[in-house]
């Protein structure tokens, strides 16, 4: 017979290491540049309706629509919660080892596995409250800005599309935390891993359909709920003339954050305490 | 070897890529304290290592208690590690590092306050514990990351060099924690560059020399088993010092005898502690000489480390 799996004992460890890692995230000097990240599009929004109603600009309802997907997708998911997610999940395990600390969790009566699932959530709990505030003012923002407008009846029906913009935001943090949690265990130095991973989602255009899914930009861009206006060199970036609908997309980016969560946990039982020669 | 009260480690060895961190290791350690004792780079931290799951073996079986180290929800319910980083994770207090290690141990809110207050008083930290550890000198981080290793209540502490920084006072009282803790029945094991203080509190002791363990057990059982290559020597105050000299002179297992200068005392290099002993009681008896005081001169950690491990060694 099967013993029982303390699944209670777990929850309680999952909550003190989120106790300690949710302080560490949010007041660490290394968030700063994540904060910058998300305030952003914030400003930029802000910036663009104030112009508007200083009357430095002319806008139609439609294009201010377009321009936020192209905004979203461009630089949301493939800059900001990209280089964020850089910044917070690859130094979960990667800060720890520079600080000389991650013996201390090691020396609990911890499993290796619920360290990962701890130290992952936390860092998604903290992209994922930052970039859901960027995402839902900048977006409130255009829609205030809408309503002054001769396009306010776009108003109402464009709202509708922000929790699909929020879903994207979301998995955008849980994809991208994953690939990086495990790049932070396996690589030492941040750049090569990073730039490896952004040119290989910039590239996609040109990759076979099998290829595609192994990235988390695919199914991101098929779960935007406008198609962004990429032209010319921006052409580059449309991953996929044929986007795979939400209810495979979805599940697809699910199983993906999940794999790389399994290949972390299998990464971490192997790892030893060598400050030293890490 | 009584695997489930013992620490065994079961010819094991740790190489990290080309370089020996210890070889062949063949060990049982009991309860009570024993002390590891080797020069730098003899392997003593990679043992601690090797028993805690910070690193794993290259070959060869560790079990701590019946427990195998790569086990950390059942080894660190029952093991406390004081490790030699001087690091801690970022902006906590003492009282919320210890708070902290034991929420993850799975302990309620009302608990973990209690244990780590316990913590605390046995190491002495209650007033400080208020205070962030970043602004501690060296001796309260020593003092913190002890009471870390004791708050959840091991039946095995392992921890290395814990005397460094301590001041006089903190470490007679160390010391002291140390021995309570070993009559409570605990395995506590140390390493220590400290010799005079292993000899003052270990049980038994471990002596590492290049990945080797060259010696292990009571230090003078240890140090019986190197009469023939080194005689012991033994200081004897008397009466009769001319008389006593004269009468070991005869004995086959006396290698040599040195009058002290002010002709009151000899010191003797024996191979044969016994037949030693049996002599001078002998003389005793007949009332040849009257001692004032026999002592052993080199039957400490120090010594046998010089034997075993000597200029070799160098670091302790």
């Amino acid at each position: 017979m099967k013993a029982k799996l303390p699944w209670g004992l777990w929850w309680t460890q999952i909550l003190a290491i989120l106790r300690l890692e949710m302080k560490k995230n949010f007041a660490r000097k290394r968030s700063i540049p994540v904060y910058l990240l998300a305030a952003s599009p914030i400003l930029l929004y802000a910036a663009h309706a104030f112009a508007h109603a200083r009357g430095w600009n002319q806008c139609s309802g439609q294009q201010d629509l377009t321009e936020f997907a192209g905004v979203f997708q461009l630089y949301v998911l493939r800059l900001a919660i990209f280089f964020s997610a850089v910044a917070v999940f690859m130094n979960l395990f990667r800060g720890e080892v520079l600080e000389k600390s991650l013996h201390y969790y090691f020396l609990a009566p911890v499993r290796r596995e619920i360290l990962v699932a701890g130290k992952y959530l936390s860092g998604l709990l903290m992209t994922c409250v930052v970039f859901s505030l960027s995402t839902t003012l900048s977006y409130l923002l255009l829609m205030g800005h809408l309503r002054m407008t001769a396009a306010r009846a776009l108003a109402g029906p464009a709202l509708a599309d922000l929790p699909a913009y929020l879903g994207a935001t979301l998995l955008a943090c849980a994809g991208y935390g994953a690939v990086f949690l495990i790049l932070g265990l396996l690589f030492r130095n941040p750049i090569v891993p990073t730039v490896a991973v952004l040119i290989w989602e910039s590239i996609l255009v040109f990759l076979p359909a099998i290829l595609k899914k192994v990235s988390v930009i695919f199914y991101l861009e098929s779960l935007c709920p406008v198609k962004a206006p990429f032209r010319g060199g921006g052409a580059l970036f449309a991953v996929s003339a044929d986007p795979t609908p939400a209810y495979l997309a979805v599940p697809g980016l699910l199983m993906l954050t999940i794999a790389l969560l399994v290949l972390a946990s299998l990464r971490i039982r192997r790892m030893e305490i060598r400050y030293g020669t890490e | 070897m009584s695997g489930d009260n013992h620490i065994v480690f079961d010819d094991v060895s740790k190489f990290y890529g080309d370089v020996l961190g210890v070889n062949r290791v063949q060990l049982s350690i009991p309860p009570g304290i024993t002390t590891l004792v080797g020069p730098n780079g003899s392997g003593k931290t990679t043992l601690m290592n090797l028993m805690t799951g910070l690193v794993q073996p290259t070959r060869g079986r560790i079990r701590v208690l019946g427990i195998a180290p790569d086990d950390p929800e059942r080894l660190f319910r029952l093991l406390g590690y004081c490790t030699q980083f001087d690091s801690f994770p970022k902006s906590l207090t003492g009282f919320d590092f210890l708070y902290t290690t034991l929420r993850l141990h799975g302990e309620g809110h009302a608990e973990s306050c209690e244990l780590s207050r316990n913590a605390l008083e046995r190491v002495n930290m209650t007033e400080p514990a208020g205070r962030r550890i970043a602004s501690y000198s060296k001796g309260m981080r020593q003092r913190i990351k002890l009471a870390q290793a004791i708050c959840h209540q091991p039946s095995v502490l392992v921890l290395d060099e814990p005397l460094n920084g301590l001041d006089p006072m903190a470490r007679s009282e160390t010391i002291a924690l140390f021995r309570a803790l070993a009559r409570e029945g605990l395995h506590i094991v140390i390493s220590s560059h400290i010799l005079h203080e292993v000899d003052r509190i270990s049980d038994q002791v471990v002596l590492l020399s290049n990945g080797y363990v060259v010696a292990e057990g009571q230090i003078q059982a240890v140090r019986g088993e190197m009469h023939q290559e080194h005689p012991l020597q033994v200081l004897v105050r008397c009466t009769q010092p001319g008389l006593l000299a004269a009468r070991l002179f005869a004995q086959d297992h006396v290698v040599e005898v040195k009058m002290h200068n002010d002709r009151q005392g000899l010191l003797v290099s024996t191979r044969d502690p016994d037949l030693f002993y049996e002599l001078l009681n002998q003389l005793v008896v007949e009332g040849a000489v009257e001692l004032s005081s026999v002592a052993p001169a080199d039957d400490d950690v120090h010594s046998v480390y010089e034997y075993l491990i000597g200029a070799a060694g160098g670091g302790a």
